[in-house]
């Protein structure tokens, strides 16, 4: 048989340096573990008011601090990114057709921004801060 | 050699194969089908076809109307029962595509949408855009998926046809990655190998385009009809010779001259209409020959436009607007901006005459049958005879399915009560096949290169076998292409891998071209007059009393074809005055 | 006309002689408004005739000619040379095995094509004597775009998801599904559900975008992924939630 086709092997583990739009996915995909661990850290936020204020109070003093604060500050960042590079997608998977035409991706990215800072709004109302 | 025995092999898997292989399918599941190609079939050049395809759907259009414009526009050497076969079947092939998923572009209604089209009378072409052809193409592929009788041999490259006792029996064909070559066996074959305008420098054509199917049937035997008639196309990019659709001008595009003059009236298609609102079956809506033929003279005029690629003239869709000209013609725009840097919506576009189709091809009659009993043959690489001296554009797409269908059926008819084959007979013509194949691979005195020998060849025919011809260059032409068959038995291989080995099959190609190029030439120098796309400056005048009749060229092996003739079926419409004056003459 | 010398790095591999692929470097003189394919027709005419790649349209409709074009997958013949600058590197396209040269083994896509049903299955089978189906402009606008494949592969080879996963379906085969699945004449969308809404199906895409990327004909598979994701989400919770649905 003179076939041998040749197959390339792509490394599991080093192929997101092959292109940088595989860098900019992979840069999306990483805030999930930062997401991760700000749940983990409400959970637990949570969990130590229910035990009292005294708790709640020991909690806050050990979350505070510059390294927390640095942290926290990486969280919201990757989670600002997480939100953003999702809602840039939403016209993929959301398209709104009207008549022969579809809305412009502009308006759907636009309604998705308006609805966040609705709702954060009403959270924020909610929780007495506004 | 391994044998693949099947009903029916079908070589080519364009529009009119993929059409015949499915109306094979769809008659009885139990056929063995064999659907061979060089190509993936959606890489077939069908899928280039942009325009649309002619079938009488809306009101106030008729049969007739379609069976007139077909047969003026081919200036009379269509065989009239082959295009009264054609036009009843047109719109029940064109409503079947639509109920396989075919894209058409619709009236607000829902109905089907046409466009208005050169030559036609009314408008009558279905279009999915200015992708037509591609539309066409991948609706017929997706939809023989469904059929697990059609077995697919994608990238075969066609060697030889296989004949026992006077009946077409099957065919050798090489896998083209891994250089094996096999036997198949076929109660029936058709060839649907398509066009072959690669044998001119400057064509629309894709490369696969190199006359293989026209090739096999006439060294087998079959005669090559009204080869010499090849249909230039007014308007291609005059660097790559892409195509810019007749839909252009359908949709209102004008041709300018270096003065900004439309210089079509100047040609019996006046007078001039208004720009953007064109007027059927006149001016820029005249038959592809008279506006191909109307840019030649105004070459010699001096009234080109010289631009870097060459001397052009200026198809002008301006007045359009964006908004059409994005909804109606968008490859169209993107094709120039990208190949040309012209914007349409901005810019005339400067365009030239490019050789396009081949209005000749394998002798069939209606029911697609070739003289050759077993051997069908329908689309481009055939000569059914709807398109006579001039196709209408629209038509062919639509022969496609007409014809690839009427190729199955008649294949079907044909296999019913065959008697069965000698195999051994075919195995030893297959070994014969492969000889011919081992003899090019161990060749140690080759002096001619490939590339030479096909440059050679479309120099000559672009020089001498154009728009205009005339007795010495046609009679040059013949005599270099018979030397350079002579020499081609000289060429030598560069690469001799058995894998995906490009510079055989350019070798195989060259041959083929070859053997077309000589059948096209011969026929133009033994028609003595002008006629549709066969224009001669010695013989100025169509002479019906002569010629109302199709070349038939045979081949003859290494010496030079012979010519003789058929006559021309005529059932209702005498040769008449073709008018493109739009009812003004 | 103006004329210049370009560079290419041509990925070369003949199994009858090679054991792996090996890059050639060849200077072509090339007209300024050339395509990377007219560079290798022209290295093939007249510089090395064992050069094999597939090509036949040259105008981006035929999707026979995709390459990896410094590292990025691109028709060969709509890569204009005006757009690089110094050596052109080109390779056969990613993912796929190599045949020969640029050519390669296309089997895996050509069968996952047909297994998700890219045909019309019928809603309401109608005989063609009753005509066409009516379909409105905007029952088909809602369609078009994603007929508009070629099947180039270029797309299977900008995707990582198919690299790291061959059983992936890949784009260009679900957004095909996907085009019947919105056409108003068909109703095979439960069958096509079947093959294209699993782990191995549209589930294994995780929304890299790169294959809208690279679509030489702006067809947006990323696009139809996540409709197609959408919509299987929102069957699940008709047969899941809704009252009256629990099986």
């Amino acid at each position: 048989m003179s076939r041998r086709p040749f197959v390339r092997l792509v490394s599991g583990t080093r192929w997101y340096f092959g292109h940088p739009r595989y860098l900019r996915y992979m840069s999306r995909e990483v805030t999930c573990i930062f997401i991760g661990a700000f749940a983990l850290l409400l959970l637990r936020a949570v969990e130590r008011l229910s035990a009292g204020q005294a708790a709640y109070a020991s909690f806050l003093a050990a979350i505070a601090g510059p390294w927390s604060a640095l942290g926290l500050s990486l969280v919201v960042i990757f989670a600002l990114h997480n939100a953003v590079s999702w809602f840039n997608v939403t016209p993929k998977a959301l398209p709104v057709q009207i008549g022969e035409g579809f809305l412009p991706g502009g308006f759907i990215v636009a309604a998705h921004y308006a609805a966040w800072i609705l709702v954060s709004l009403a959270v924020l109302l909610f929780a007495g801060v506004l | 050699m391994e044998t693949i025995v099947a009903d029916v092999a079908i070589v080519g898997a364009g529009g009119a194969g993929l059409r015949a292989a499915i109306a094979l399918a769809e008659a009885d599941p139990k056929l063995r089908i064999a659907l061979i190609s060089k190509v993936y079939p959606m890489r077939s050049h069908t899928c280039a076809a942009e325009g649309g395809a002619a079938g009488v759907i809306k009101p106030g259009d008729s049969l007739d109307m379609h069976f007139d414009d077909t047969v003026s526009g081919g200036d009379w050497l269509s065989d009239q029962d082959c295009v009264e076969y054609f036009v009843k079947e047109a719109p029940g092939e064109l409503l079947q595509l639509e109920h396989w998923g075919c894209p058409w572009n619709r009236e607000a209604d829902g109905s089907v949408a046409v466009r208005s089209f050169g030559g036609m009378k009314k408008q009558r072409t279905w279009f999915a855009a200015d992708k037509s052809g591609f539309h066409i193409l991948h609706t017929l592929f997706q939809t023989s998926l469904r059929f697990p009788s059609i077995v697919r041999f994608d990238e075969y490259y066609v060697l030889d046809l296989l004949l026992d006792e006077g009946r077409c029996r099957g065919l050798t064909a090489m896998e083209m990655r891994s250089g094996l070559i096999r036997q198949f066996n076929a109660g029936a074959v058709i060839v649907a190998g398509g066009g072959a305008g690669r044998m001119f420098p400057f064509t629309t054509n894709g490369a696969i385009k190199t006359g293989d199917g026209m090739a096999l049937a006439y060294r087998a035997g079959v005669p090559l009809k009204d080869m010499e008639f090849v249909q230039y196309h007014p308007t291609g990019l005059p660097n790559t010779g892409s195509l810019l659709t007749e839909a252009c001008r359908g949709e209102g595009g004008v041709l300018l001259n270096r003065n900004g003059r439309r210089y079509l009236q100047d040609y019996g298609m006046g007078p001039e209409t208004e720009p953007g609102k064109p007027q059927l079956k006149t001016m820029e809506l005249g038959p592809r020959d008279r506006l191909s033929q109307a840019y030649w003279h105004e070459l010699q005029k001096g009234n080109t436009v010289s631009t870097r690629w060459g001397e052009c003239v200026l198809l002008d869709m301006r007045h359009l607007g964006e908004r059409k000209i994005n909804e109606r013609l968008p490859l169209v725009r993107e094709l120039a901006i990208s190949y040309l840097g012209v914007d349409i919506v901005t810019d005339p576009v400067p365009v030239r005459p490019v050789v396009h189709y081949m209005m000749g091809g394998i002798a069939t009659d209606t029911r697609a049958a070739t003289p050759l009993p077993g051997l069908f043959a329908a689309g481009e690489c055939a000569c059914v005879s709807l398109n006579g001296a001039n196709r209408l554009g629209s038509n062919s797409l639509v022969e496609l399915l007409v014809f690839g269908k009427r190729a199955a059926g008649s294949a079907i008819e044909y296999i019913r009560d065959l008697p069965a084959a000698g195999t051994a007979a075919l195995t030893a013509r297959a070994q014969e096949s492969q000889a011919r194949i081992r003899e090019l691979f161990s060749r140690t005195d080759g002096i001619e290169s490939m590339s030479g020998l096909r440059r050679e060849m479309t120099d000559t025919m672009e020089k001498n076998v154009g728009i205009y011809r005339d007795q010495a260059g046609l009679q040059q032409a013949v005599d270099t292409l018979g030397q350079l068959r002579r020499r081609y038995r000289k060429v030598m291989l560069s690469d001799r891998s058995n894998v995906f080995n490009t510079d055989l099959f350019q070798v195989l190609e060259l041959g083929c071209m070859l053997d077309c190029a000589e059948a096209l030439t011969v026929g133009a120098l033994a028609r003595r007059e002008s006629r549709g796309a066969h224009q001669r400056l010695d013989w100025a005048k169509r002479d019906d009393d002569h010629y109302l009749r199709h070349s038939m060229v045979h081949y003859r092996g290494s010496g030079a074809p012979r010519v003789d003739y058929q006559d021309v079926v005529i059932t209702r419409s005498p040769p008449g005055l073709r008018d493109y004056s739009g009812g003004h003459q | 006309m103006n004329e210049r010398m370009v560079q290419l790095e041509v990925l070369r591999y003949d199994p009858q002689v090679d054991d792996e692929p090996h890059f050639q470097h060849y200077e072509v003189p090339c007209k300024e408004e050339w395509v990377v394919l007219d560079a290798l027709n022209a290295i093939k005419e007249s510089i090395d005739p064992t050069l094999n790649y597939r090509w036949s349209c040259h105008m981006a409709v035929c999707g026979s000619c995709g390459m990896m074009i410094n590292g990025e997958p691109r028709l060969s013949c709509h890569a204009f040379l005006r757009g690089f600058a110094g050596v052109i590197r080109v390779e056969p396209l990613a993912h796929f095995p190599i045949e020969r040269d640029l050519v390669t083994v296309a089997d895996d896509f050509i069968d996952k094509l047909k297994r998700v049903k890219p045909y019309l299955i019928p809603g309401e089978p109608r005989p063609i004597g009753a005509g066409e189906y009516l379909q409105t402009p905007a029952q088909l606008m809602k369609y078009r775009h994603f007929s508009m494949c070629i099947n180039c592969m270029l797309c299977y080879a900008a995707c990582p998801q198919y690299a790291l996963q061959p059983l992936f379906l890949g784009p260009a085969a679900i957004t095909l599904a996907h085009r019947y699945n919105l056409d108003s004449r068909d109703g095979g969308r439960e069958q096509r559900q079947q093959v294209i809404a699993t782990d191995e199906g549209v589930w294994e895409c995780s929304f890299v975008g790169a294959c809208s990327e690279v679509c030489p004909k702006a067809v947006d598979p990323a696009a139809a992924l996540q409709q197609v994701k959408v919509a299987s989400t929102l069957d699940w919770f008709r047969e899941h939630l809704l009252p009256g649905s629990a099986t």
